[in-house]
């Protein structure tokens, strides 16, 4: 709800609507608006229904890699003796998002029903919320939250009064970005050091503690209320391009923008009157130059595609990027993009948990490099190296964290080669001065 | 907007918790906080599972994770040593040594960084008197580093001190945010 | 007993069939090629991080881990494509740039796969020009030291000690590449089984203590062997450096000892170089042994023994042929054996092997081959016998008993001192390490081990001097080589009847009446 703007009309609060409202965060506040209507619902249908109703829906993972989440759900396969996880991933690290962050500090009894209801999908009797350990205020409300739905009686063996069980966990994550990955998040909360796992095995056949997990995102998750209680054609409907892409998403905005903050929009809304209306456009006596949509990890938008884009999955690959994680980073004509991705590149080689050669090493030859050429002292071999370092880390390893530190390196040399090329050749440089109006 | 105060709020009194080569190791899970554990463990199907947040516990009580300590947790869940220490030195929160009564982070990845991370950085280098990163201040109060991505980034520059997490910091913010500290 | 499905595919051009559930990697070891590769290894769980065994699959959209893929009916795999190349010579490349380039000075040279694979495959150059990262090398404790600055993190060693020691000892700490192997303070290496992770080390990181320095490995020689301080016999590479051995290495054996072998045994090699010979044939003369020619000595000691009931006190570190040999010498007496003993350590993740409590080679077949096992070694000596003291160094011998003795002949490589002043015929044989034979471990498994010394002086093997002192004594036994003692063997004792070294090769094979083993065999290439 372009929150902590005020909403804008153009938007389309559905799982934002109470973002800055105090008492949506309590029990009984949050049942007055509607709340647990949906878990108590599911309970009273058979969890298949539920999964054909999501999948109808169109709902895709909201973490970042869109995967159908009906379909997700559906590899859980019932009655196989063994007992089932849900995971939900509130690891929320990608640079550029905070999406989850707000969820949970303000709809905390949305995730508490949103991960009841996935639990109960999937044949699951205990769930566990993994939130960030930087996450102070989310776990003090999702933990307050569980507190009180196990009070109410809405959680525990007898959920809701129908006699099954429903468990929730919260578990505190302890400063790792690569346990946002789903294998890798599922090592941390056996206690073990964050790596991710190859797959096969996939989750739905032998995740956590080895039995069969499905990890979903926040919001996605919390989707699945409205979902159940509006119909799967109510969600389907919310689609201005792409029919594959369909409900609301939420998009975190920061960097260089007069409104940054959390906006929930229909996918497929116009990026350009996105960033120019609903976020306020750029900085005064500034322009935009860049954007990165989808956090960290994907590729570098220049304006004229950012402009062109339609915001949704589809939207964002037809115009050079991805939707990821709705994390929007706008960078403005005062930024060198240099130093933009030596940082990011800096920050994959801090978060790479070192099992594979290539992210291991690249990531932080990758960063030595971005630093020299930031400083001056790069030279053109330097962008070929880049490159192919890029090459090496791409589609090798055993999780996309590699990949991701190549994508900004390979997109920026792509689309900003000029602004490399002028400070290996020595030229410093100067922000773009706008007229003053 | 001033963020509501969660977390932990006041910082432990310092003094108390300096061990630091001084005096035996207290252990942490006694009484109350080994009944704590042992609830934990009910959450789990088995023992290794509650390593993260037994961790939690001992930074918790003690401010940091000291090698006893990973002793003491190792023997509490059956693992060993050298286990606990591979998974403490993975997770960039727990401490492996003692920190100023304050420890500052300061989020810089590029979507703070373009947004002035790094002046908020050097104020608080500056009125902290703590000069540089990573080390503490000799009035042993504050410790400032920087820190990835916090997952705050509309609220340039988000800070955490200690356990409490600080929005929207700028330069200028910075002594009155410390005064209210100290 | 259901039929184990198979799949059949294509490797570099190779058509192989292997057992469903067969990775990439090792069904193109069937096939002939050895796919590079540094954290997989079949002793250990698959781990897949080094991504050096990334191959080409038609038809995939990406290039796949060959350790951790499993096969496909009709995959095509391609081994030495641009693009499997490409990827391995990138992955050579990382794993040099923080690489300190000191093969002059790492003992790992020479048998260094990150030397193999890079002057095979890699870059001729690297492209890293900033400042390399380094850590001072650390003492893990045990025989182990760890050069961090030539880690390529396989976790081999890690995982070791997690899965098949099971004592986690050794952890990845820190992150990215900060990362290195790291122990705790005050919990070293010192499990009985932890020597393995320097023969796991592909590279120079982890070094053996004992080992540092001492030679370079393309100045080693290296022979078959079976290790002969217990009697789990686990097989080994005997490796020599101007005729001593200056290392033991586990020899792979999948009924045996799997990949591996314990600390006692593998640095428990210097008694094999011995110095204090025996290394001249010597006859009584007065109060003096006198040194004589070979066939001197050997006319002497049949004189000695003709006719007379021998007591033979011998060591189970002698072998099969040599044991068999004694018995036929001992003419209505009997033999015995005593056995240093000391703590038995399994190795837990792996079946039924172990350190085992008696600690020599040959305490099985020396059982079988008729000799008492014994405290009191000279317990059966009777009054007037001759006593043949065969290998034993005597130490602690009760002087009494020995004085029961008639003639001593010592047939031995050193002299032992209790002897020394009643011995009549010296014969100098060669050590274990000097000759080729077989022993029989515990489990009664046949093994061979063969010479990797040069023995000293005038000394010959034991079986040849055995066999011409019973030449001398009337029984026909002229032997050339000691796959023939073996044969004799083999006809007059039904336990070894079918067996001969062709048959046992280098992998041994059981005795008829030997005790079951472990229902499989340690599967090679095992999840």
């Amino acid at each position: 709800m372009g929150f902590p703007h005020h909403p804008h009309p153009r938007e389309t609060t559905v799982l934002s609507k109470y973002f800055g409202d105090a008492e949506a965060r309590t029990l009984d506040g949050w049942k007055k608006r509607g709340g647990y209507k949906a878990l108590e619902k599911a309970l009273g249908m058979q969890p298949a229904e539920i999964v054909n109703i999501v999948k109808e829906s169109g709902l895709r993972g909201r973490g970042g890699a869109g995967f159908p989440t009906g379909m997700k759900w559906s590899f859980m396969k019932p009655g196989d003796g063994k007992p089932h996880y849900l995971c939900c991933n509130a690891d929320e690290s990608e640079p550029g998002t905070f999406k989850d962050r707000e969820l949970m500090r303000w709809t905390p009894h949305a995730l508490v029903e949103g991960c009841a209801i996935g639990a109960y999908a999937i044949g699951a009797e205990t769930a566990y919320i993994y939130i960030r350990g930087e996450f102070t205020e989310p776990l003090y409300w999702m933990e307050k939250a569980v507190k009180e739905a196990y009070a109410a009686g809405i959680l525990g063996k007898n959920a809701m009064g129908t006699g099954k069980r429903v468990d929730v966990h919260v578990h505190k994550g302890a400063g790792a970005y690569i346990c946002g990955e789903e294998t890798a998040l599922m090592n941390s909360l056996e206690g073990r050091r964050g790596n991710p796992r190859i797959k096969p095995p996939f989750p739905a056949v032998s995740g956590v503690f080895g039995m069969p997990t499905t990890i979903n995102n926040v919001e996605t998750l919390i989707a699945s209320a409205p979902i159940l209680l509006n119909g799967a054609d109510w969600y389907k409907q919310m689609s201005l391009s792409n029919p594959k892409s369909t409900g609301t998403k939420l998009f975190s905005v920061c960097g260089n923008v007069q409104r940054p903050g959390t906006y929930e929009v229909v996918l497929g809304f116009p990026f350009k009157e996105f960033l120019y209306d609903l976020c306020g456009g750029p900085l005064h006596g500034r322009k935009f130059k860049a954007v990165i949509p989808g956090g960290a990890s994907v590729p570098i938008q220049t304006m004229e595609e950012a402009e062109a884009t339609l915001m949704d999955y589809e939207g964002f690959v037809a115009q050079g990027s991805m939707l990821g994680s709705g994390g929007v980073i706008v960078i403005d004509d005062a930024q060198p993009m240099v130093t933009v991705i030596a940082r990011i590149a800096r920050f994959f080689a801090h978060e790479s948990c070192a099992q594979c050669t290539q992210c291991r090493e690249g990531t932080a030859w990758t960063t030595k490099i971005m630093e020299r050429i930031r400083d001056g002292e790069g030279t053109m071999e330097d962008l070929d190296t880049l490159l192919d370092i890029a090459d090496q880390m791409t589609g090798k390893t055993i999780c996309v964290l590699s990949d991701s530190c190549a994508v900004p390196v390979v997109s920026g040399i792509k689309k900003f080669r000029g602004e490399f090329e002028a400070l290996i050749q020595g030229r410093r440089f100067h922000p773009v001065t706008a007229a003053v109006a | 907007m001033t963020p509501d105060l969660v977390g932990g709020v006041e910082s432990p009194d310092y003094a108390s918790h300096d061990r630091a080569g001084h005096g035996p190791y207290t252990p942490v899970f006694v009484g109350d906080v080994k009944r704590e554990l042992d609830d934990l463990l009910t959450r789990y199907p088995n023992k290794m599972a509650a390593l993260l947040p037994a961790l939690w516990i001992v930074q918790r009580e003690h401010r940091w994770v000291s090698e006893e300590a990973m002793v003491e947790v190792a023997e509490l869940l059956e693992l060993t040593p050298a286990y606990v220490k591979g998974v403490v030195t993975f997770y960039t929160m727990y401490h492996q040594h003692p920190v100023g009564k304050y420890f500052i982070q300061v989020c810089t990845t590029s979507p703070c960084g373009i947004c002035g991370a790094e002046d908020v950085v050097k104020s608080f280098l500056r009125h902290t008197n703590a000069g540089e990163l990573g080390i503490t201040s000799p009035d042993g109060k504050f410790t400032v580093i920087e820190v990835e991505c916090l997952g705050a980034c509309g609220f340039a520059t988000p800070v955490m001190i200690n356990e409490e997490f600080i929005e929207s910091v700028t330069p200028d913010k910075v002594p009155e945010l410390l005064a209210r500290l100290t | 007993m259901a039929e184990q499905k198979m799949v059949s595919l294509t490797i570099e051009d190779r058509p192989v069939t292997v057992p469903e559930g067969t990775t990439i990697l090792e069904a193109a070891k069937i096939a002939g090629i050895l796919i590079p590769h540094y954290c997989y290894h079949p002793g250990l769980p698959i781990a897949g991080v080094c991504r050096m065994c990334l191959v080409e699959v038609e038809k995939a959209p990406k290039l796949a881990p060959s350790c951790a893929t499993t096969v496909a009916e009709g995959q095509v795999v391609h081994i030495y494509s641009d693009k499997s190349l490409d990827a391995r010579k990138g992955v050579l490349e990382m794993l040099l740039i923080n690489h300190p380039l000191d093969c002059p000075i790492c003992d790992q040279s020479g048998e260094c796969e990150l030397q193999d694979y890079t002057y095979q495959e890699g870059r001729e150059d690297s492209r890293y020009r900033e400042p390399k990262r380094f850590n001072p090398a650390e003492d893990f404790g045990g025989d182990v030291i760890y050069v961090p600055n030539r880690c390529i993190l396989c976790t081999r060693c890690v995982r070791f000690m997690d899965d098949v020691a099971h004592e986690p000892t050794l952890n990845v700490s820190e992150r990215g590449d900060r990362a290195l192997i790291g122990k705790f303070e005050g919990r070293d290496m010192t499990h009985p089984w932890a020597a393995n992770v320097i023969d796991l080390c592909p590279v120079g990181a982890l070094l053996s203590k004992d080992f540092l320095n001492k030679a370079r490995a393309w100045e080693l020689d290296r022979t078959a062997s079976i290790c002969p301080n217990c009697t789990q016999g686990c097989n080994v590479m005997m490796e020599t450096r101007e005729n001593q051995i200056v290392r033991m290495k586990p020899r792979p054996n999948e009924h045996v000892n799997a990949f591996f072998m314990c600390d006692w045994g593998r640095l428990n090699y210097r008694w094999m170089n011995e110095k204090n010979r025996a290394e001249r044939p010597m006859v009584r003369q007065g109060a003096t042994l006198a040194p004589t020619s070979w066939e001197a000595a050997i006319t002497a000691a049949a004189r000695a023994v003709s006719g007379k009931k021998v007591f033979v006190a011998a060591s189970p570190m002698l072998s099969n042929e040599s044991l068999f040999l004694l018995t036929e010498l001992m003419q209505g007496g009997s033999g015995a054996f005593r056995v240093v003993e000391g703590e038995e350590a399994p190795l837990p993740g792996v079946e039924d092997l172990a350190l085992r409590r008696e600690r020599a080679a040959n305490v099985y077949g020396a059982e079988k081959l008729g000799f008492r096992k014994t405290r009191e070694l000279l317990g059966g000596l009777g009054q007037g016998d001759v006593l043949v003291v065969a290998g034993e160094d005597l130490a602690g011998i009760d002087s009494a008993a020995l004085a029961r003795a008639g003639d001593v002949i010592v047939i031995s490589s050193v002299l032992p001192e209790a002897a020394a002043a009643r011995a009549s015929v010296v014969l100098p044989i060669a050590n274990f390490s000097e000759e080729e034979g077989t022993v029989t471990n515990l489990r009664g498994r046949v093994q061979r081990f063969t010479q990797a010394r040069q023995a000293p002086g005038e000394t010959r093997p034991s079986w040849l001097v055995l066999g011409d002192l019973l030449g001398a004594l009337g029984k026909q036994s002229s032997f050339f080589l000691p796959s023939e003692v073996f044969a004799r063997l083999a006809s007059a004792n039904k336990a070894f009847a079918g067996l001969s070294y062709d048959t046992i090769g280098f992998k041994g094979l059981p005795l008829a009446d030997a005790p079951a083993g472990p229902k499989t065999p340690v599967a090679v290439g095992a999840a």
